[in-house]
């Protein structure tokens, strides 16, 4: 048999460099097939019956003339399920509500049927009678003494709470030449995932349950289902088919999916489920609505002595992972800058609105936003420019914050003085300013923030891991099979990347495996901007050993010691460069001996930190990602109309690894910002979101996008794949914050609630708006 | 049920004859008709460019086409644009950009972006980003998909560039 000739061209080393994505050919060309495109032969369509009634009794349900629809499989509802048990992160909520409905999407019944026209239409002939209850549209109501109970078991509202404290407050207090206070609001938005959600569930004859899905966290939800099913969670399978955008939406499990299950259990037969977009819009979870009083103080001299953040979460009907941000708002609070008295309480409310789960940033657009709008209102308060106080104040390497993070590698002061030097910051800051009384109603403004997130991983659970099988074929062929989920990110580009560096191959001679739970290591989700980190290093792991096995296999061949071997160019060389043994053929000569065994197993788990104590204090990531970000606007005041012209950002990411798609994930999360700033805004009002759609709901479009100078600050963190840490989340983070300085450096006025819309801008400007008040709800 | 139409078209250079239900979109009859599932549904009312292909030569959000009225035309999805060579050129552009994180828009884009490239060769930045302005992404922030196009629709030599402004 011919062999085809390996003609390998490496480059010295792959990282740094552009890698194209691996995936995005068959994207390109519409060949990937998404959820919505997977035909089961034989699977039924699925579809929910949603509340009409925000906060309601259900007094009766008829399903009869729905089951008696030709076509119609199953019509089932709370009373068909009676063993289901509540679902999500607060275990707060049954898939289908039996005798009450808590918020306008709760789930009341469900069809299976040949199609899904068929299904709607069944839909149409369910009868459901209510009466309707009091609705708690606001924290202040669910706060109200007597106000119903939503959860039997909660008597006042209060879905979770978190206290947290270091220093003395009072001394703090009492050490400040300035204290300013204000009251910040932050709005709806939800995630906006281009595919909207979907799953397909189908039981075998033996009871073992295969679940298409779009889950961020598949080994996590396998332990739910199960729970929930009372199966052993061995019996149960997920597949991840290609992911249309995660962006943490997909971390928790909604009643969608437990429903499919439960008509595939019913009807014996495949259950394929998705969602419509108006659907998606009302039933999938959102950004968590925050309302937060910032107290803080400075020296003269521009030392930060102390915050006090008091913040109250409207949590909505059910508990997601919206509720515990401020694990993250506090790391921000706390350690952003140094800052010695700290307090900060928070509390989550449920209420009959939509509820919140995890989203990119995860609290910390929010915590960013009044921390960094407090940076420049003391520096103007003390006669500072906002990045000389912000200098004064940054972290540096080798850190203990009072919190207890611990800062191995920071480059936040790099971060400050590259952005602001690329932008011209202080002379633009000053010219600006200088043009608040000039007959020209068109302002320019220019605004910094700085944010502070996790980049090693996080010890959300009580350990962050990831496991990695790699097997070497006779071709040299590597397939890496990995614990990391992709939604669209790019970890299975630099997962390959990293193991090709480690074994002198080029990108095509690996094939990623990611998306079967039969298959892959254990993993615990992508989330916590963790995926590089941690799947980079258990990436780096298996293919060291692997490099470490073939080279031992060479030295002995040849006679050298193994640190005088390489793997260059699919060649094993010698320190000379010479090329000494063809890798293909060699691993063939080892695959037809009995002593090649080339398949490699490693785990990572961080190993610095800690999970945090009962005081929320401990070092909850092995790094941490800093960036500065720069925001130039300009500002119609006669129209409110605000244009994101440029950003300039300069981001500590520990080392570029794969240039494109760091800038993907960077220029991605900006404009994310940007939508969250200036266009996104989701309309709750009593309960009921008023835009379900992409009409009402802007989206940034490409004509909105702002110029984009990237630069990146390469710290080198030492536990890093390479030196790298995480930016997922990063660069969404600092984008609302930086507007709303921009906007006080164009017009002299600080807006402190979101978004920055035409109207709000407008009637803020102009007198026409109170800024928010704090209510102690 | 609504009563069949009987249609005839051209998909992708081929000749197709089909019977579709009156109220059928042209996007249910590409994706569960006929298995071209490039074409996505994003949200079903022309708002997010997910679903866009070519009707005589048009980019239409096929979400609000009916499938009878495809009778007579001449339809093309990203199945039939990236046989193309401009459509190629088009797809190595997207792939060597960066321009594809999730995956889900990409189909739409460059379907759009063909057509913007066929009728205005060597659009500059502002002319492409006026072009996909009705097709949303989620992932990318735009600017490398708009490079792509950009680089896939180098001018011809002598050529003066379309800009936004002119007629």
């Amino acid at each position: 048999m011919n062999e085809p000739a390996k003609t390998w061209s490496v480059p010295d080393s792959l990282i740094g460099k552009r890698i194209p994505k691996m995936d995005a050919p068959d994207k390109a060309s519409g060949r990937t097939r998404y959820i919505q495109d997977l035909e089961i032969p034989g699977a039924l369509h699925g579809k929910i019956l949603r509340s009409t009634r925000v906060h309601a009794r259900i007094l009766s349900i008829d399903t009869s003339a729905a089951k008696a629809l030709a076509g119609v499989h199953a019509v089932i509802t709370a009373a068909d399920v009676p063993w289901q048990r509540p679902i999500g992160v607060g275990r707060d909520h049954l898939p289908l509500k039996a005798d009450r409905v808590l918020s306008l999407r709760d789930e009341i019944a469900a069809v299976a049927a040949d199609s899904e026209a068929i299904a709607e239409a069944a839909l149409k002939l369910i009868r459901v009678v209510y009466e309707p209850l009091p609705v708690l549209a606001t924290t202040i109501a669910a706060s109200a003494p007597g106000a119903p109970r939503l959860h039997p078991d909660r008597p006042d509202n209060v879905a979770m709470t978190f206290d947290y404290a270091q220093g003395d407050l009072a001394q703090g207090e009492a050490e400040s030449d300035v204290v300013v206070e204000d009251v910040f609001r932050l709005h709806y938005v939800t995630h906006c995932c281009m595919g909207v959600s979907g799953v397909i569930a189908e039981f075998d004859p033996s009871g073992n349950l295969l679940l298409y899905s779009n889950t961020q966290v598949p080994f996590l939800h396998k332990r739910e289902f199960a729970e929930l099913l009372g199966i052993d969670p061995g019996r149960i399978r997920i597949i991840q088919p290609p992911i249309g955008g995660g962006f943490g939406s997909k971390l928790d499990i909604y009643p969608f999916e437990p429903i499919a299950i439960f008509l595939a259990g019913i009807t014996k037969r495949p259950v394929k489920l998705v969602f419509t977009r108006e659907e998606e819009f009302i039933a999938s979870p959102t950004r968590q609505p925050v309302l937060l009083k910032l107290r803080s103080g400075c020296r003269k001299d521009g030392t930060l002595t102390f915050r006090d953040v008091e913040t109250v979460h409207d949590n909505g009907a059910y508990t997601s992972w919206g509720a515990t941000t401020p694990f993250v708002m506090m790391q921000t609070i706390s350690s952003l800058y140094r800052v010695p008295h700290c307090k900060y309480r928070t509390v989550a409310v449920y209420t009959n609105n939509p509820y919140a789960g995890s989203f990119r940033g995860y609290g910390n657009l929010q915590a960013t936003f009044a921390v960094e709008a407090h940076m420049d209102k003391l520096a103007e308060a003390v006669g500072m420019d906002g990045l000389a106080f912000r200098l004064k104040n940054a972290q540096h390497p080798g850190e203990v914050t009072p919190q207890g993070m611990h800062f191995k590698s920071c480059g936040l002061k790099e971060c400050l003085t590259t952005a602001a030097q690329r932008s011209d910051f202080l002379r633009k800051q000053a010219e600006n300013r200088s043009r608040w009384n000039d007959p020209d109603p068109v302002k320019r403004g220019i605004g910094m923030a700085s944010m502070l997130h996790v980049g090693g991983g996080a010890k959300i659970y009580p350990s962050d891991g990831c496991g990695t099988i790699l097997k070497i074929d006779d071709f040299a062929h590597v397939t890496l099979i990995t614990g990391a989920s992709e939604i669209g990110q790019g970890s299975e580009t630099v997962l390959a990347q990293l193991v090709c560096e480690e074994l002198g191959l080029p990108m095509t001679a690996v094939t990623v495996v990611n998306n079967d739970t039969d298959i892959t290591p254990w993993d615990v989700g992508v989330h916590a901007s963790r995926t590089t980190f941690i799947a980079g290093n258990s990436a780096i792991g298996a293919a060291r050993k692997a490099k470490r096995k073939i080279l031992e296999a060479a030295a002995a061949k040849t006679g050298n010691r193994i640190d005088e071997l390489g793997l260059a160019g699919g060649f094993i060389t010698a320190s000379s460069g010479e090329k000494l043994f063809e890798l293909a053929k060699f691993l063939r000569s080892l695959h037809f001996s009995d002593k090649a065994d080339l398949v490699m197993t490693s785990f990572y788990y961080e190993p610095p930190s800690r999970h945090q104590d009962k005081q929320f204090k401990g070092d909850v990531s092995a790094a941490y990602a800093w960036a500065t970000q720069v925001c130039e606007i300009e500002l119609d005041t006669e129209t409110g109309i605000v244009r994101l012209l440029k950003v300039t950002g300069a981001h500590d990411v520990g080392r570029v690894l794969n240039r494109l798609g760091i800038e993907g994930q960077i220029e991605g999360g900006i404009v994310m910002g940007q939508g969250y700033a200036l266009t996104e805004d989701l309309r709750v009002e009593a309960g009921v979101i008023r835009n379900p759609n992409f009409r009402d709901y802007k989206l940034v479009t490409a004509p909105e996008i702002p110029e984009m100078d990237i630069s990146f600050i390469e710290t080198m963190d030492g536990e890093g794949p390479q030196g790298a840490k995480g930016v997922g989340e990063a660069p969404a983070i600092c984008i609302a914050a930086a507007v709303a300085n921009a906007i006080h450096n164009a017009t002299g006025t600080r807006i402190t609630a979101l978004p920055f819309a035409p109207e709000n801008v407008y009637r803020a400007l102009h007198g026409a708006s109170e800024p928010p008040v704090w209510n102690a709800a | 049920m609504s009563a069949n139409c009987d249609i005839a078209f051209t998909l992708n250079g081929v000749k197709r004859e089909l019977s579709v239900p009156a109220g059928m979109s042209a996007l249910a009859m590409l994706r569960e008709r006929l298995g071209l599932t490039g074409t996505k549904y994003g949200c079903g009312e022309g708002e997010c460019g997910a679903c866009t292909i070519l009707v005589d030569g048009m980019s239409v959000n096929s979400c609000l086409l009916f499938a009878a009225d495809c009778d007579g035309r001449d339809v093309v999805t990203i199945e039939g644009v990236v046989q193309s060579e401009a459509g190629e050129r088009l797809r190595s552009a997207f792939v060597a950009s960066g321009a594809v994180q999730c995956g889900f828009c990409t189909p739409g884009l460059m379907v759009q972006a063909s057509h913007l490239i066929e009728q205005h060769p060597g659009a500059d930045e502002a002319a492409i980003r006026r072009g996909i302005e009705g097709n949303l992404c989620r992932c990318t922030g735009y600017r490398k998909i708009v490079d792509a196009i950009a680089s896939a629709a180098k001018p011809d030599p002598g050529q003066t560039p379309f800009s936004e402004g002119q007629p």
